[in-house]
């Protein structure tokens, strides 16, 4: 604890250098990584990453020691020809992009290997800070290194923002851009430009070999947040500055251990929440919905057994109870339940005790029933008549899409199949304005009017008193 | 939209000319020595079967795919100096339409030509992109992300995209394609209005029971150009036939014997 109190009081300098070197890098390669994966040039940033190292290393022999005009030099070199390498690839062979990729990425890391190896077993050069490279190390930045390295990711972020509108049209619509005449090329060019940018200045406080993940992660966590570019650049920088900030901490408290690993295991905590939590898009959000749409149907098929229960006899006075509704739709005991309370919450249906007890419609009840049931009937009409399709295969497809169907593409309906009477089955399509003459079967209450119209000497009917007592009763039952 | 006039360098200048123009990829021709003038002021339908090298015809023409041969002139000069008068409408599947992007911002790339490299859209450039969205009747939905419309909504979109751009000639790949009866009359009554406002349009087409009613001059394409005219006179049964006859097309039977002798990459485009 007072490590961390010692850390964020800034009180050391050299804290406050590498922390802004850090953050600066996390918002840059945040907010670039963003238009890399946009792109679908994710792995491209990996392979480029990887293939810096021999440029690092041949930094190290010709400055004969750390120096970070010469480090970025080098990276920057090896960064350009992997990517060219990379295109060329392409380019003039059979290879696909992704073989391409992976080999440039595994040679090119390979000749690093061998030169850092190199480096080790002569002795000549001061290889102090080499290994830094592999996996980060932020808390090795001095003030130089942090003046290039966070200059680098600011120069960076000015081109972001400057290039905004030009990479946003690139990133969309290659076709449209160059029919207007846009400079594509030179503009892919800035993007690659800017990727190795990013990069070099990630390889001392990341590392090569985790370097892409800065660039994937926080931005694949900002997509989960927002539909706007403007909004997933920031949230991505943001990501990425929260990394950089645990990385040095981190980097601070064990400086034995190194920074990368640090960085991406926060980036992807950050994208484990977005994953989880985000609204819409994320994994409980989306579970939620669907739980809810599955209730919303659940309720909207009971309301339609109800109904087609009163169809067959003919009878809106008779209640339904709790084991004939379950035997007809196969529904567990306890979910039925639930969607009996909701209903009668709602008030499309009421409880009746007596012997037996049970359920009927109320009014605004058996209009949503006869609204269930009309949408299905049209739907399978317009499947037989408009898509040509055997009556003996629309309603499976109907179960399910008359949950979906609003009044606006009912009305669409209607009016493309002219309001007809019968559904492919001959089953009466049941409309509201034919003055509950037509498909409301038995419905002899007049509008508003939801009492039991029943019959004693046949169902000696008393509505239920509460609802405790409606669930007393059921469970019993 | 206002009323430009076409940059005339003299009426002799048709707004478009190609001259023997070929395509091929991977060293096979897929478009071979297309040559033709469009006129000016006119409705243009380009027809032919599948893979009959529309969309090809319309990209090489715009120089963003390479030709092997062949130029194009637009007024009389040469396709960079003036693209900023064509607008160019896209098959709608050659974006990912999960972008990160509104209608807005999308519609305001046709802005684009207009504004300098590195300059922001103003508020007059808002305005126009706004005007163009009503025009396709989607201002409500200036606000959405682009993944929320449905194919008929896309493409509408395209469109106000192209009329922001407010150029001298139009040409739209397949504008047609999935959209439902009541988009199709929008946009075509869109068309005939740019029409009458002395621009010039073309149209890769599919639905050929529309083309008498709606195009003034139809181009039958198939690899190679079949016939090009006023619809009256070009778009006959014997042409037609000459263009969707397949199996009598010699031209056509190589194109596919090469195709199956060789290797070839056919989702890249
Ligand atoms: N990138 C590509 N690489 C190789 N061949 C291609 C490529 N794009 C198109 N082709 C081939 O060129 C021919 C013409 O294609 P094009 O897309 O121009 O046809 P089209 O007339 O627009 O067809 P459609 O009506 O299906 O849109 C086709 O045979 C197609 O297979
Ligand atoms: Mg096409």
């Amino acid at each position: 604890m007072d490590l961390f109190f010692e850390f964020f009081s800034l009180q050391d300098p050299n804290i406050r250098y590498v922390l802004a070197g850090t953050i600066l890098l996390g918002i840059s390669a945040g907010a670039l990584g963003c238009f890399a994966i946009l792109r679908r040039r994710a792995l491209v940033g990996d392979a480029v990453a990887h293939a810096i190292l021999p440029g690092v290393c041949l930094a190290f022999i010709v400055a004969g020691g750390k120096d970070p005009f010469m480090l970025i030099i080098g990276a920057f070199i090896f960064g350009l020809l992997s990517m060219v390498t990379m295109d060329f690839i392409t380019r003039n062979s059979r290879i696909a992009p992704d073989a391409a990729i992976g080999m440039v990425l595994s040679v090119f890391f390979g000749l690093g290997v061998v030169l850092l190896t190199f480096i080790q077993s002569t002795g000549y050069i001061d290889q102090s800070g080499l290994d830094d490279f592999l996996f980060g190390q932020a808390a090795a930045m001095v003030g130089t290194d942090v003046r290039v390295f966070g200059g680098l990711s600011l120069l960076i972020l000015v081109l972001l923002i400057m290039a905004y509108k030009e990479l946003k049209l690139v990133s969309f619509d290659i076709p449209f851009a160059r029919s207007i005449g846009y400079p594509v090329k030179r503009m892919e060019f800035l993007l690659a430009l800017l990727m190795v940018m990013t990069i070099t200045a990630g390889i001392q406080a990341v590392g090569v070999v985790l370097m892409a993940a800065m660039l994937i992660i926080p931005a694949a966590a900002a997509r989960y947040w927002t539909d706007s570019l403007r909004v997933m650049l920031v949230i991505a920088a943001g990501v990425g500055a929260f990394s950089g900030i645990t990385g040095s901490f981190m980097s601070f408290t064990a400086p034995a251990m190194p920074t990368g690993p640090w960085m991406v295991v926060s980036a992807a905590l950050m994208f484990l929440i977005s994953f989880l939590l985000a609204p819409g898009r994320g994994e409980i959000a989306r579970h939620v919905q669907r739980k809810k749409l599955s209730f919303k149907i659940a309720c909207e098929n009971i309301l339609k057994t109800i109904y087609s229960l009163e169809e067959a006899d003919g009878r809106t006075d008779r209640v339904r109870t709790c084991g004939e509704l379950a035997k007809k739709r196969h529904i567990p005991e306890r979910k039925l339940q639930k969607v009996l309370t909701s209903l009668l919450k709602k008030g499309l249906i009421a409880w009746y005790r007596g012997n037996p007890d049970g359920y009927v419609l109320t009014v605004t009840g058996r209009d949503e029933a006869q609204r269930l049931v009309r949408v299905h009937r049209l739907w399978e009409q317009y499947l037989n008549q408009q898509l040509h399709i055997a009556e003996d295969h629309v309603h499976e497809d109907a179960e399910s899409m008359e949950h979906l169907i609003t009044s606006d593409i009912e009305d669409q309906l209607r009016r493309s199949l002219g309001s007809p009477a019968l559904d492919p089955h001959k089953s009466k399509i049941p409309y509201k304005d034919d003055g509950g003459k037509g498909g409301r079967p038995g419905s002899k209450l007049p509008d508003g009017d939801n009492r039991i119209n029943n019959d004693p000497e046949e169902y000696p009917l008393k509505p239920g008193k509460s609802d405790k007592d409606h669930k007393k009763r059921e469970g019993r039952s | 939209m206002t009323n430009v006039n076409p940059p005339h360098t003299g009426k002799q200048n048709p707004p478009i000319e190609v001259h023997d123009l070929t395509v091929a990829y991977e060293q096979k021709p897929v478009l071979w020595d297309i040559d033709f003038e469009l006129p000016e002021s006119k409705m243009t339908a380009i027809v032919g079967p599948n893979g009959a090298g529309k969309s090809t015809l319309i990209k090489a023409a715009m120089g963003l795919i390479p030709s092997s041969a062949g130029y194009t002139l637009i007024y009389g000069k040469p396709l960079d100096k003036q693209r900023r008068n064509v607008a160019y409408v896209p098959q709608r599947e050659s974006v990912d339409w999960n972008f990160p992007i509104s209608v807005m911002d999308v519609v305001l790339m046709g802005r684009y030509p207009h504004l300098r490299l590195f300059q922001r859209p103003s508020r007059k450039d808002r305005e126009i992109a706004t005007e163009s969205l009503k025009q396709v009747g989607m201002e409500e939905y200036a606000k959405r992300q682009i993944s929320q419309l449905s194919g008929g909504q896309q493409q509408r979109v395209f469109l106000a995209r192209a009329l922001a751009q407010d150029a001298a000639i139009y040409l739209l790949d397949e504008p047609f394609a999935g959209v439902d009866a009541a988009t199709e009359t929008v946009i075509f009554n869109k068309l005939q209005e740019l029409r009458t406002l002395n621009k010039t349009v073309v149209v890769v087409h599919h639905d050929l029971q529309s083309v008498p009613d709606n195009f003034d001059w139809v181009m039958l394409l198939n690899l190679r150009m079949v016939a090009f005219g006023p619809v009256d006179t070009t778009f006959t049964d014997e042409n037609l036939q000459k263009t969707y006859g397949g199996r009598l097309n010699i031209l056509s039977q190589m194109v596919e014997r090469s195709r199956q002798q060789r290797f070839i990459r056919e989702t890249e485009s």
